[in-house]
């Protein structure tokens, strides 16, 4: 039955509770991978030099080492799972998200001319990325526009989009020398390393402004679910909030993989798992966030665990998590006769 | 009988003598393909305004842009006097609701749920939820007979119910004026009456006015107050179903020989198509549309 406090009281308990859970969760995974490398630190001695109180030794590996590689990562994760949220709502679907449509693809792309045909800085391949991700948001929003963006057309095209871009990208490995290819590679599998807060900042001051305004529009967002009629009735206008949404989580994603490379299936499992967990309609922003967020921490902390400091790519573990989470996805689809 | 049009009880008119939406001179086109020219239409306050005529003869396409769903290529839809185009959204949301054929349920929902959000125009990023919406949809449930599925998904319901769930939430936005589209297609019979019935009670108990796009001619002249027939994009004749309803107009609407006797329930107007034999050798276009009508 409904408590005196009506329906949306009983559901939003649960989600603050997903959330806070969530959050727990993406903070102790940082203390732990903050502790975690060459040079193992006690989660309390981590906690300690994060408030100030730690020596010196510990002071430069946290702060300076280990701190903005764990930030970058916890903005990533957030950005990637607000981003694919963001597709999966407007396309309506779980497969719409930013990994499927080629964001990914089209952010390599762009990394990869500035790594093969300029040799670019690291600076050079970031700005590479960015335009490429923002560019291949651009044209798969406009190939798909026909009064009004639906799921199926943006998802086809974004797979259509995506094909074209994998086939660029495979041309211009095809064309690097091997020093190039193989710093490419690393770059395509999604990593932490070697962050610094050269990264933080960019990508903080992004998720500040982008964040906000797009759980703002949550409610607008929420109500687009039941269809585009069905909201502009209820007084959404479908196509102002659709825009400024599809840029939000174009410009969110185009950032973090600027950031870390495509890191794989983030986007697409971070909201659906984040449903789950909170058993409500609607598109969950706030929990895919923080589940983004805990999902990429948690990955490359097992992957620091397991394999050995800066050994395995963060990309490599979020991709056979979300593999095998795509298989189940659909195997389960496929029994609830949806597809 | 049902009273004709115009009957002024229920709702306060804000305006005496000027009907609250009106369609101007309206161009209705999708891209170049034009559905309807130079059209006016006036919803009298307070009826029950159903809106028949042939496959394709722009009866759906009339109901979008009455609900800004459609912009007009030319003319203008008015609601209260502006241009409904020109108003905030929310602002016609709160006088003009609309159940459109197409629908998603999201996954997962409830039905309190559903209903519960048929409150958005009411609500701000302040304030998001109030005793006055929880009361609004229990009362929207209550009406539509639905609150005891509150807590069921909205995924395992009947379609009977779910139209009804939907009807629902179009009532939890408390609209003066409410607008359905084909809301009785693929249902059975019983629950085609079910949904007009409660269509009648929001009409005649709550002075709502209504304005539904109905298939089924017979059931417009039953439960409609001011009837619209519209041929390619025309009106060929409006008015209380029992003045204009006529087998001369059936025919010319729709291209069926048909006898239009009384209702023995109602006394409104029933439309008995021709015997197969008697329309013989009518034109292909005639034994089309009344494959059609039904």
């Amino acid at each position: 039955m409904r408590g005196p406090g009506g329906l949306s009281f009983r559901l939003d308990v649960r989600a603050v509770v997903v959330v806070a859970l969530l959050l727990v969760v993406a903070l102790a995974a940082s203390v732990l991978l903050i502790g975690t490398g060459d040079f193992d630190i006690p989660a309390a001695d981590v906690l300690r030099t994060l408030f100030g109180g730690g020596n010196a030794g510990q002071e430069f590996i946290v702060n300076e080492l280990r701190l903005p590689r764990v930030l970058v990562g916890l903005l990533v994760g957030a950005a990637l799972g607000v981003g694919g949220a963001l597709f999966q709502a407007i396309s309506r679907n779980p497969l719409g998200s930013p990994d499927v449509l080629g964001l990914g693809q089209g952010a390599t792309a762009g990394a990869l001319t500035m790594i093969v045909l300029f040799s670019g800085s690291s600076a050079q391949v970031t700005f590479g990325a960015l335009a490429g991700g923002l560019i291949t948001g651009t044209a798969i929003y406009l190939l798909a526009w026909k009064r009004g963006v639906h799921g199926y057309r943006l998802v086809l095209v974004g797979i259509g989009v995506s094909a074209i871009v994998t086939a660029v990208n495979g041309y211009l490995l095809t064309r690097a020398d091997i020093v190039d290819a193989s710093r490419a590679v690393v770059w395509m599998t999604g990593s932490l390393n070697g962050r610094d807060w050269d990264q933080v900042w960019p990508l903080l001051a992004l998720c500040a402004v982008l964040v906000p305004l797009v759980l703002g529009n949550g409610r607008a967002l929420r109500m687009m679910e039941m269809g585009d009629d069905v909201s502009y009735a209820l007084g959404v206008r479908v196509e102002r909030v659709r825009a400024l949404l599809m840029v939000a989580a174009v410009l969110l994603t185009a950032a973090a993989t600027a950031a870390a490379g495509p890191v794989s299936f983030v986007a697409l499992t971070a909201p659906q798992l984040a449903r789950r967990l909170t058993r409500s309609p609607g598109p969950n922003l706030l929990p895919s966030l923080c589940m983004g967020a805990a999902l990429l921490v948690g990955a490359d902390w097992v992957s620091q665990r397991a394999f050995g400091a800066d050994q395995l790519p963060v990309g490599v573990v979020t991709g056979v998590v979300g593999g095998v989470y795509l298989l189940w996805l659909l195997v389960t689809e496929r029994k609830a006769g949806r597809i | 009988m049902r009273p004709g049009t115009g009957v002024p009880s229920g709702l306060t008119n804000q305006r005496s003598n000027v009907n609250r939406l009106t369609a101007e001179n309206v161009t209705l086109a999708y891209d170049q393909r034009v559905i309807a020219e130079r059209l006016s239409v006036e919803i009298p306050d307070n009826s029950f305004t159903v809106i028949v005529g042939p496959n394709a003869c722009g009866k759906s396409t009339l109901l979008r842009a009455l609900s800004r769903m459609l912009k007009p290529a030319d003319g203008r839809v008015l609601l209260d006097g502006a241009v409904i185009q020109s108003m905030p959204a929310k602002q016609v949301a709160r006088t003009l609701g609309l159940l459109p054929q197409s629908s998603i349920a999201p996954d997962g929902i409830t039905v309190g749920d559903l209903v519960g959000r048929g409150r958005y125009p009411h609500q701000g990023l302040l304030r998001q939820w109030s005793a006055e919406d929880e009361r609004v949809v229990q009362e929207s449930m209550a009406q539509t007979g639905v609150a005891e599925l509150a807590e069921r998904y909205v995924d395992e319901l009947s379609g009977g119910q779910r139209q009804r769930v939907w009807i629902a939430m179009a009532l939890a936005q408390q609209t003066p004026l409410l607008l359905l589209d084909e809301p009785t297609t693929y249902l059975d019979i019983q629950h085609q009456i079910d949904v007009l019935d409660l269509c009648a009670e929001l009409h005649e108990e709550q002075g709502r006015t209504l304005v539904a796009v109905l298939h089924d001619l017979n059931h417009a002249a039953r439960y409609a107050t001011h009837l619209i027939a519209l041929r390619d994009g025309e009106i060929i004749a409006e008015g209380a179903p029992g003045d204009i309803v006529t087998a001369d107009l059936v025919e010319r609407v729709f291209g069926l020989r048909c006898q239009v006797i009384d209702d023995p329930e109602t006394g409104t107007p029933l439309v008995v198509p021709a015997a197969r034999r008697a329309r013989g050798a009518g034109p292909a276009p005639a034994r089309a549309a009344a494959t059609k009508v039904s």
